[in-house]
């Protein structure tokens, strides 16, 4: 099993970017760059909110190029709004396993347990707004625990924790990452974190991803694009 | 993604089929200007006349109401703010019980002329036409231009307080440029409302210098039985709408109801003359705005429980068409305003706004046209009512809904698609609760507008009149102690529609 991207190219007036790689199945890969550079772009066009104007996506050798997001094998952590505020807690997780929300008992006592696993026990009821910003996160954890699916997309889902809070997230991410064997893609700004979650890194520069390379070497040497950006 | 086929586009091309297919119908069956006579064009210079000079009175007026109501904090200042928003949805008929009670032959003003020995002073004609159209867009023009004055950012007065401004300083540098600002959109809006007036030039109006074009319509179809020459006189009238509009591109017409209204700071407060000034002002236009509405109520309130049987029936059945009318242009609205959003498509949105060219009158004469093999003028009242009521609430409501549903999809649209959150789902638990707001407040307005309205329901010989129908049925009966009585009643019915649809769309908890 792995994720590849074909001969992919998108253009967005003058953006323009190309990747030509796959990635193991299970593995972990921050995705680093300047701004700009189209992090979040490779993001939506694995998560299905952007076509590419070439090109596909194939997972397990499976065109997926076509399918809508909610029906990719794909869940993604968006960099807010994650979690709908006129709904509990538990609906929220719930709409991981069923989107109208007719769930049966065994199904209910997986949200529970689901919660429970994310350390949210009892918090069922809440509304997101009586959270604090790291419950919310847990919140949100705990629908991607839930819905199980192959590939797991992060943009930058923590940046607003602080850091102690966010290392307390990676953690309960690996986890989860874990538990459910899904790959992941971490778009971070923080070194620290790729160093701390992903032992490979996608460097997106000048229009292109590169193909994964280890974290570690990556970031003791980088190339001159990504120094001047990680200063 | 791919754009698919939703619901929206149909609304949109119904709508637009509907009301081009009418304005076709109407268009066809016109004759050529030739067929106008010099009484029409009469109509048609003193539509533009009345509706300039109400525009220009309007807008100066309120002028220094909405400074005083800015630079002033005092008690009932807030509700005064709000009753201001209220004439938007005050049926059009009662506001001219009320102008009759204070302004009429036997209202307190002409008493108090003649106890003086004064000449006195009449409500009918072009003046009546003028007083009727500033009392509904004077407190408008004052919110809009109220909100002018509270976008002035505070730190510009603490700046020109600090430089040591003298009012006039402030007027020359902070306020005029403001005015010079928004003061054209406010009198192009109240121009555009004045434009196809017809309630009040049907009751207050008349005669050869107090016809507008609307009225004229009516005239020429409900006493001289002219389809021509009423379809010829309805092209007029879309002309004057489309020119307006056009006009509109070019100058900013501001939102006039429901947008916020209160920030904290309040600009310099100067003391001496301009502070009893300013007192003047603002009980001068509370009582302009209220008390019309006091003596109807004074007089009309003890006697409604001996409102006879068909004024009640008129009332039921104002409120179920009103109700119809309301979840009819609340659909209409919610599926536009969900498809521009997400698509972004610019024709729906027009398509939404096509009502703004199309007076009320003009749809109903080309409805007729068009149905008139099929139905009979009793049959079709009551539902071509609803119909265009529903039509004509539409741009009121798609200026809610539209930024609300755009702020939805912006922030949980991708959310909601990398769930698969679609269709039923989508509806029940994401689109009706975030929108329950903006959507109540539409279908509110929707339902005292329809409740309210006194249009199209005149083009019909029906036996069924709506309660505004009734009402003005009871006034040329010259019965003013029923006429008052139902007034209140009317006015209670919209204002409680109006309240019940907005409140349920706050029941929805929003954190």
């Amino acid at each position: 099993m792995s994720l590849t991207l074909e001969s992919i190219l998108i253009r967005q007036g003058e953006f323009a970017l190309a990747a030509d790689l796959t990635l193991p199945a299970g593995g972990r890969f921050a995705v680093i760059g300047a701004s700009g550079s189209g992090k979040s772009t490779l993001l939506s066009l694995i998560g299905g909110f952007l076509a590419p104007e070439a090109g596909r996506v194939l997972w397990s050798g499976r065109d997926i190029t076509a399918l809508p997001p909610g029906q990719r094998p794909v869940s993604t952590l968006f960099q807010s709004h994650n979690l709908f505020p006129h709904l509990t807690v538990a609906q929220n997780v719930g709409m991981g396993l069923r989107a109208d929300l007719r769930l049966d008992a065994a199904q209910k006592a997986r949200v529970t347990a689901s919660l429970a696993e994310v350390g949210l026990e009892g918090m069922e009821a809440r509304r997101p707004a009586a959270l604090s910003g790291g419950q919310q996160s847990r919140v949100a954890l705990a629908r991607v625990l839930l819905r199980d699916r192959d590939i797991l997309l992060l943009d930058e889902p923590f940046s607003a924790l602080g850091p102690a809070l966010k290392s307390e997230m990676l953690a309960l991410l690996a986890r989860i990452a874990e538990r459910t064997g899904a790959t992941v893609l971490m778009v971070t700004h923080d070194p620290a974190d790729a160093r701390a979650f992903a032992p490979e890194t996608l460097l997106v520069e000048a229009g292109r991803v590169h193909p994964p390379q280890p974290t570690a070497a990556l970031l003791d040497n980088p190339p001159p694009g990504l120094r001047a950006y990680l200063g | 993604m791919a754009a698919r086929l939703q619901l929206g586009h149909l609304v949109a091309a119904f709508l637009a089929a509907g009301i081009l297919g009418t304005l076709a119908a109407v268009a066809w069956f016109a004759g050529g200007l030739g067929g106008l006579t010099e009484w029409d064009w009469r109509a048609v210079r003193f539509t533009l006349w009345q509706a300039a000079l109400s525009a220009t009175l309007s807008a100066l007026l309120a002028v220094p109401v909405a400074r005083a109501l800015a630079r002033r904090r005092f008690r009932g200042r807030g509700l005064l703010v709000t009753l201001l928003g209220a004439p938007f949805i005050l049926p059009v008929i009662v506001a001219i019980m009320g102008l009759i009670a204070i302004f009429g032959r036997n209202g307190a003003l002409n008493e108090g002329l003649r106890a003086l020995g004064l000449p006195e002073i009449g409500i009918y004609g072009w003046q009546g036409v003028i007083l009727a159209h500033v009392f509904f867009n004077l407190p408008l023009s004052v919110r809009l231009i109220l909100q002018g004055w509270q976008a002035i950012p505070a730190e510009r007065f603490r700046l020109a307080a600090s430089l040591g401004f003298a009012p006039r300083d402030i007027a020359r540098h902070l306020e005029r440029p403001m005015l010079r600002e928004v003061l054209p959109g406010v009198w192009l809006a109240v121009f555009l409302v004045c434009l196809t007036s017809f309630t009040v030039a049907l009751a207050l109006g008349g005669g050869p210098r107090a016809t507008t074009v609307e009225l004229a319509i009516y005239q020429a179809f409900r006493f001289d039985f002219d389809l021509g020459r009423a379809a010829t006189l309805g092209l007029v009238q879309i002309a004057l709408c489309i020119g307006a509009l056009l006009a509109a591109r070019w100058i900013a017409v501001p939102a006039g109801f429901g947008a916020g209204m209160d920030t904290a700071h309040a600009p310099p407060a100067p003391a001496g003359w301009r502070r009893w000034a300013d007192v003047v002002v603002i009980t001068a236009a509370a009582a302009f705005l209220l008390l019309p509405l006091s003596a109807v109520i004074a007089s009309g309130l003890p006697r409604i429980a001996q409102l006879p049987a068909e004024v009640w029936d008129a009332a039921w059945r104002s409120v179920i068409m009103a109700v119809i009318s309301a979840l009819l242009s609340m659909a209409a609205c919610l599926a536009l305003a969900l498809t521009v959003a997400r698509s972004g498509a610019r024709w729906v949105e027009t398509a939404g706004m096509a009502p703004l060219i199309a007076s009320p009158l003009v749809l109903g004469t080309g409805l007729f046209i068009l149905l008139r093999g099929i139905a009979s003028p009793q049959q079709m009242a009551l539902p071509v009512t609803v119909a265009i009521n529903a039509a004509m609430a539409l741009p009121f409501g798609l200026r809610a809904l539209i930024p609300a549903a755009r702020t939805l999809q912006a922030d949980y649209g991708r959310l909601a698609a990398s769930l698969d959150l679609r269709g039923w789902a989508r509806l029940r638990h994401l689109t009706l609760p975030r929108l329950a707001r903006p959507l109540g407040f539409a279908g509110g307005l929707a339902a005292a507008l329809a409740m309210g309205d006194l249009g199209v329901i005149t083009l019909f010989a029906t036996d069924q009149p709506t309660l505004p129908l009734k009402l003005y049925q009871l006034m040329n009966s010259y019965r003013m102690a029923d006429a008052a009585a139902a007034s209140v009643l009317l006015m209670a019915l919209s204002f409680a529609l109006f309240w019940a649809f907005d409140r349920g769309g706050r029941l929805e908890p929003d954190p």
